[in-house]
């Protein structure tokens, strides 16, 4: 075998064992909420559709209006979360079924967001928070990418842009209030709680009165967990979560980016064997024939 | 780098009738790049919270730096394989790398909407989020940039009072550095299928498999050997260079056996985990699949027929699979990107321009270095 064909098959080795790796990676550990956990819950049949969260919400975290949706340039009424709006109530109405839904960051047990951003700008914060600083942010918008609720928004009027999410109030919460939103909800639709309560909570509830709900908490094992549940007696995929599979959204990449560059050997071995080979093939100025 | 001595500038008169349309080009970009900046994002573009990567992402780094792989997949061959027949592609290829990724660092620069913060990436390594796979793509992509230009710094200082001094250092590290160069990015091309990884549940399966990292860097090999070919073609009809027609057929059928190799494993991916029978639907998502796969496959029969004297045949398997390369790109990061109900993206005019105009600085620089540096090979025999 010369020196060319054994290089040859040195790099397809190489090329084979980084490809291999990510099969054959342990499995991600699934994440837990943290014990200081947090969260709301949010029960669709208590929900009279007031706005009363929005408006606390917006005087709370010092928000515009957004005139741009009904009755243009008069009300306050976004249509969806937006870059003036950390939460919103939504209708959905069809031929036999009709409820509001409460939309704001779901605070994921392991969020995708978190996963994506760079420089941790958003983070798992105290009380599993998913939090935001924008003097790590740099603005390129990865975390609307990775999140599967739709949750992060973008500053697109500002030139000088920031994230807009719901942090849960935390500079609230460090003051030992509660989340505005859940403070003015005349009806108790949204409440606030230690996430292990509101847990119980919402089984409470299930128990209680099983023919007016969905058999279902959303949020308890939907894409990893989330701090923020929810109760509904209509389908959850009618007021717009798309998804039910349990696996967090970044179990699949982290398994293989932890697989590939665990205590980033295999790239340093790479490295190795790209100057080794070279430096043999140096000495043998091959200029062989295919 | 002593056998790359026979490359000199190719010379001639710059300013070309159709060099002054690129730099009017060019000018338009740079102007519509500072208005970006007066104006902000949701002016400039059409993107929104739905779609917030658009076509500058998808273009100017994802697809851009993919064929801005010849560098990348050339260096494997010589190096790696020791093939070094084919050093005298070498340089013309690792110039294009180097303006394809200093255009590809140039436009996230202008997409960021805080690129006031991007020092913060390489300094800030207290922040760094290990789990991040677009961490991993700015570190490599910004080490890479400086790697390509240090890589090509011989060409450039030939002609200066430095070349003595610098030349024989450059000589012993340069091994090292190359070998940066190839590590570099078999990472960050990787990494790049990696991203669309974390958009998840909301990527068509025909896309969203865990084998994209391995697929995109199956993609910018053949791409970067495609775009080595495109690059030779174009060089030996501009500056009446020998066109090595020989050798770039034989990279030609590497770009298209790649592609081959790549829907072989796409296929057999998606078949194992029972998704085979989406491909044969008439969607928009089966039919974009359908045109990837037919791109991919008519290079390697455009190769299995072409004669070594058919340039057209050549030019055309080699566009294909760029274009094949691109779409896959193009549709994993917007197409079969589902962000939900209500959501559209088309880009902006001046988005449009603002990509028209980096392209157009990227080849109005490369014409401008290989007229005054030693980039493209002389007069030298077909081996």
């Amino acid at each position: 075998m010369d020196t060319s064909r054994r290089s040859l098959f040195k790099g397809l080795a190489a090329a084979a064992t980084l490809s291999v790796i990510p099969a054959t990676a342990a499995a991600r550990e699934k994440r837990l909420a943290p014990s200081d956990a947090v969260g709301m819950l949010y029960d669709t049949t208590r929900c009279i559709g007031c706005r009363a969260c929005t408006v606390a919400c917006k005087e709370a975290n010092k928000l515009k209006a957004d005139v741009d949706g009904y009755g243009a340039g008069l009300y306050d009424a976004p249509e969806g979360l937006n870059e003036y709006t950390k939460t919103v109530i939504q209708l959905h109405r069809d031929d036999t079924t009709s409820s509001f839904v409460k939309k704001q960051c779901m605070h994921c047990i392991d969020p995708a967001c978190v996963g994506a951003c760079m420089l941790s700008a958003l983070k798992k914060g105290p009380f599993g928070v998913v939090s935001y600083d924008p003097d790590k942010c740099v603005g390129c918008r990865y975390c609307e990418v990775a999140c599967p609720f739709n949750v992060p928004k973008f500053q697109w009027s500002n030139t000088t842009p920031k994230i807009v999410k719901c942090e849960l109030c935390r500079d609230r919460l460090a003051e030992g209030k509660e989340p505005a939103c859940t403070e003015v909800c005349p009806r108790q639709a949204v409440i606030y709680g230690n996430y292990a309560d509101l847990l119980n909570e919402a089984r409470g509830r299930l128990a209680a009165s099983p023919n007016k709900y969905i058999p279902k908490i959303y949020g308890e094992h939907e894409l990893g967990g989330t701090q923020v549940l929810y109760l509904s007696h209509v389908p959850f995929e009618e007021l717009g979560f798309r998804f039910s599979d349990t696996q967090a959204v970044p179990h699949t990449q982290q398994t293989i980016q932890h697989g590939v560059y665990k205590g980033f050997a295999a790239p340093v071995a790479l490295y190795a064997l790209l100057g080794a080979v070279m430096f043999r093939n140096r000495g043998a100025k091959g200029e062989r024939d295919e | 780098m002593s056998e790359r001595d026979d490359a000199k500038p190719a010379g001639g008169p710059l300013l070309t009738r159709g060099y002054l349309i690129l730099l009017a080009l060019s000018a338009l970009g740079v102007v519509l790049i500072l208005w970006r900046f007066i104006v902000g994002l949701g002016v400039a573009t059409a993107m929104n919270d739905g779609y917030p990567l658009g076509l500058w992402i998808t273009l100017d780094v994802v697809t851009g730096t993919a064929l801005a792989c010849g560098g990348y997949a050339l260096a494997l061959l010589v190096y790696i394989f020791n093939r070094g027949k084919y050093h005298p592609l070498v340089r013309p290829a690792i110039l294009t790398s180097a303006l394809g990724y200093t255009m590809a660092g140039l436009s996230v620069a202008i997409d960021l909407g805080r690129p006031w913060n991007m020092w913060k990436i390489p300094l800030f390594f207290r922040d760094w989020n290990l789990n991040s796979a677009l961490l991993e793509v700015a570190l490599c992509i910004m080490a890479y940039v400086f790697v390509l230009w240090v890589e090509l710094s011989p060409a450039l200082i030939a002609k200066t009072r430095y070349a003595e001094r610098v030349t024989p250092f450059l000589d012993k590290a340069l091994l090292w550095v190359i070998a940066l160069g190839m590590l570099l990015p078999t990472m960050h091309q990787s990494s790049l299928g990696a991203l669309m990884l974390l958009a998840g549940p909301r990527l068509h399966p025909l896309w969203n498999t865990p084998l994209l990292p391995l697929l995109f860097l199956m993609t910018c090999v053949a791409m970067g050997y495609a775009m080595v070919v495109f690059e030779a073609i174009f060089s030996s009809r501009f500056f009446r260079r020998p066109s090595h027609t020989a050798m770039l057929y034989t990279l030609q059928k590497f770009a298209a056996w790649g592609g081959m190799v790549f829907v072989v494993v796409r296929f057999v991916d998606l078949a194992v985990r029972g998704r085979l029978a989406l491909v044969g639907q008439l969607d928009l998502y089966g039919v974009m699949f359908g045109i990837e796969t037919l791109l991919w496959v008519l290079p390697a029969v455009l190769a299995s027929r072409t004669h070594a004297n058919d340039p057209g045949r050549l030019f055309r398997g080699a566009m294909c699979t760029a274009i094949a390369g691109g779409l896959y790109r193009f549709d994993t990061f917007l197409v079969a990107f589902q962000p939900g109900p209500g959501w559209h993206y088309f880009p902006s005019v001046p988005e449009l321009f603002i990509s028209a105009g980096l392209i157009s600085i990227e080849l109005a620089a490369f014409i401008a270095l290989v007229k005054w540096f030693p980039i493209l090979g002389g007069i030298r025999s077909e081996t």
